[in-house]
């Protein structure tokens, strides 16, 4: 078995005239957690539904856990674990009813969905809650089993469409937790989020996209030095512009974003004392992330 | 083109059963309310216009008007039955509700979908014309047995009803459209068909486009059954309404794939 799970290629799709996908270009590795990060309207989820075979590209090539799709996405997707950007559980089914209900669609038995439902419900932390309505769960809960229910086919992949947008901090760690324990375990993930905090902790490795377009590529570290590589002073409270000049000796780049102004710097120190004795500003020096590498290179923030 | 559509055909002869089992599961939570509403529904209509207008009418085609009456709602209660619960329930399942999504993410097709929902509305087609069968019988307007006889037409009609309101729901961009659609076709259908008086009272340019209807297919095969009496041209009926199962199927689906499969 290959040890590719996810290959695109020249992959471009437009709907109209708007181009969506635009020469798209990616592999993950089996075992390996994927992400694609990029800001709303960046063509993340229209790729999420490409490798299930849900969109057609109108060029280039996709293969999945070795199928070709979308020609052999159904049978890519009988290892294939789903979890949507939207909830779509069954509200008025309860929690069992709802892994009873799905696993048919896999064409398993009553009793091999009986036998793997406990697990499952270990594993999404709802044991006390498989005969509670879903429509009683919290949003949290709610994930949680819309990612119990996407492991009832066993699947070697999950592709997960901003798996905790819409969580409290608390629900969102403990989604992360959990899927780590699925990467210690040898399934494959792709990811799609908005999230950097997300992607860094996550990810091996991710494609930064912007309007479709593929702007960079690489692990999280690798990118945050190759494209930054200094620490960061967030400096606001006052004219941005007029701050630019007065630390421009001592910065190696600076961005302006609204009202604040990032400075990347190997020298903070001497950024500081430049601004020191100016009233009113609030300065917040910190190690560089992924919301820097991604304005950086576009110029802009990513919205939230 | 082929290829792909061939893609979201059903994948095998089973996998819709998944689907007609998840709409069973949601309907025996209310199941009780559900079998109540189609029994109470015939008796108010067979009792207020079976008594009411029989009374004026008299005999019809050599039996009771509401004898008459009786097979004629079996027919059009499967024709409404599969009809609301394709555009309503179907609807929500595939749009606001996102089962469908749900289910794509699976090992099911487009088309094995859109089969178990046809298949599923046929059922509740079944049990609503036979719940007028019962109260038909109870009150000694058809026999037992007849409702048997009735039974597989009763299904074919609900297959045929679920597979026309699929394609209007494909189309719909929302429920709004669904009124279109009763108003323009199903309720002139109930009144060409021969439901409420003999189809040979219409003029005959009436009667002859009336005859392509698949209700008065349904009609002249259910009325016979619940009569007791042998059907004219039955495999003509049969056939005709076998059509109009089978190309809506096929239209529906490509219209599905089109909207939800880009």
């Amino acid at each position: 078995m290959s040890t590719v799970a996810i290959e695109l290629a020249g992959v471009k799709k437009s709907f109209g005239d708007k181009v969506i996908v635009n020469e798209l270009s990616f592999s993950v590795a089996r075992g390996e957690c994927f992400g694609l990060l990029g800001p709303n309207g960046a063509g993340k989820s229209t790729i999420a539904r490409m490798l299930l075979g849900m969109i057609s590209p109108d060029a280039g090539t996709i293969t999945v856990l070795n199928e070709p799709v979308p020609s052999r996405a159904r049978v890519a997707r009988v290892r294939i674990g789903v979890v949507p950007q939207f909830d779509n559980l069954e509200l008025e089914f309860t929690v069992r009813e709802n892994l009873l209900v799905f696993g048919r669609y896999f064409g398993m038995s009553a009793r091999k969905i009986e036998a793997v439902a406990p697990s499952l419900l270990e594993f999404a932390r709802l044991e006390s809650k498989a005969d509670v309505r879903v429509s009683e769960l919290s949003g949290g809960m709610k994930r949680r089993l819309t990612l119990a229910r996407a492991l009832i086919n066993d699947p070697h992949l999950l592709v997960m469409d901003e798996p905790t947008t819409g969580l409290d901090p608390h629900a969102r760690h403990l989604i992360w937790e959990r899927l780590r324990v699925l990467l210690a375990r040898g399934k494959t993930i792709l990811l799609t989020t908005h999230f950097m905090e997300e992607a860094e902790r996550l990810c091996d490795r991710l494609c930064v996209l912007e309007g479709g377009r593929k702007i960079a590529e690489g692990k999280p570290d690798g990118l945050i030095d190759e494209h930054i590589g200094c620490n960061v002073v967030e400096i606001y409270g006052d004219d941005p512009h007029q701050l630019c000049e007065l630390i421009r000796p001592h910065a190696r780049h600076i961005e302006v974003s609204g009202e604040t102004l990032f400075c990347y710097t190997p020298h903070p120190d001497q950024v500081r004392v430049k601004l020191r004795g100016r009233a009113g500003l609030r300065i917040l020096q910190r190690p560089p992330n992924l919301e820097d590498v991604f304005l950086r290179l576009t110029g802009r923030e990513m919205e939230k | 083109m082929g290829e792909s559509f061939a893609a979201v055909m059903p994948a095998n002869a089973y996998n819709w059963i998944a689907v007609w089992r998840r709409n069973f599961l949601a309907w025996k939570k209310v199941a009780l309310a559900s079998i109540l509403g189609n029994l109470a529904d015939p008796i108010t209509n067979l009792f207020g216009l079976g008594f009411g207008l029989g009374l004026i009418v008299g005999r019809v085609e050599g039996t009771s008007y509401i004898a008459f009456l009786a097979a004629g709602m079996v027919a059009t209660s499967a024709m409404t039955s599969a009809t609301f619960e394709t555009m309503y329930a179907a609807f929500a399942r595939m749009d606001a509700k996102r089962t469908w999504e749900a289910i794509l993410s699976t090992q099911l097709t487009l088309g094995d979908i859109v089969l178990g929902e046809l298949v599923w509305a046929a059922s509740k087609s079944v049990l609503a014309g036979t719940a007028i069968g019962i109260v038909a019988a109870t009150l000694g307007y058809a026999s037992w047995p007849s409702i048997l006889y009735a039974m597989p037409t009763i299904a074919l009609t609900g297959l045929v009803f679920a597979s026309l309101a699929m394609v209007v729901i494909a189309l719909a961009p929302s429920y709004d459209y669904f009124v279109f659609y009763q108003t323009l076709v199903l309720t002139p259908m109930v009144f060409l068909c021969g439901v409420v008086f003999p189809a040979s009272q219409l003029p005959g340019s009436f009667q002859q486009f009336a005859g392509l209807l698949p209700l008065a297919h349904s009609v002249d095969l259910i009325r016979p059954a619940m009569l007791e009496r042998g059907a004219d041209s039955a495999a003509l009926h049969v056939g005709a309404l076998c059509v109009y199962a089978v190309l809506p199927f096929f239209a529906s689906t490509a219209l599905f794939r089109r909207r939800l499969l880009r």
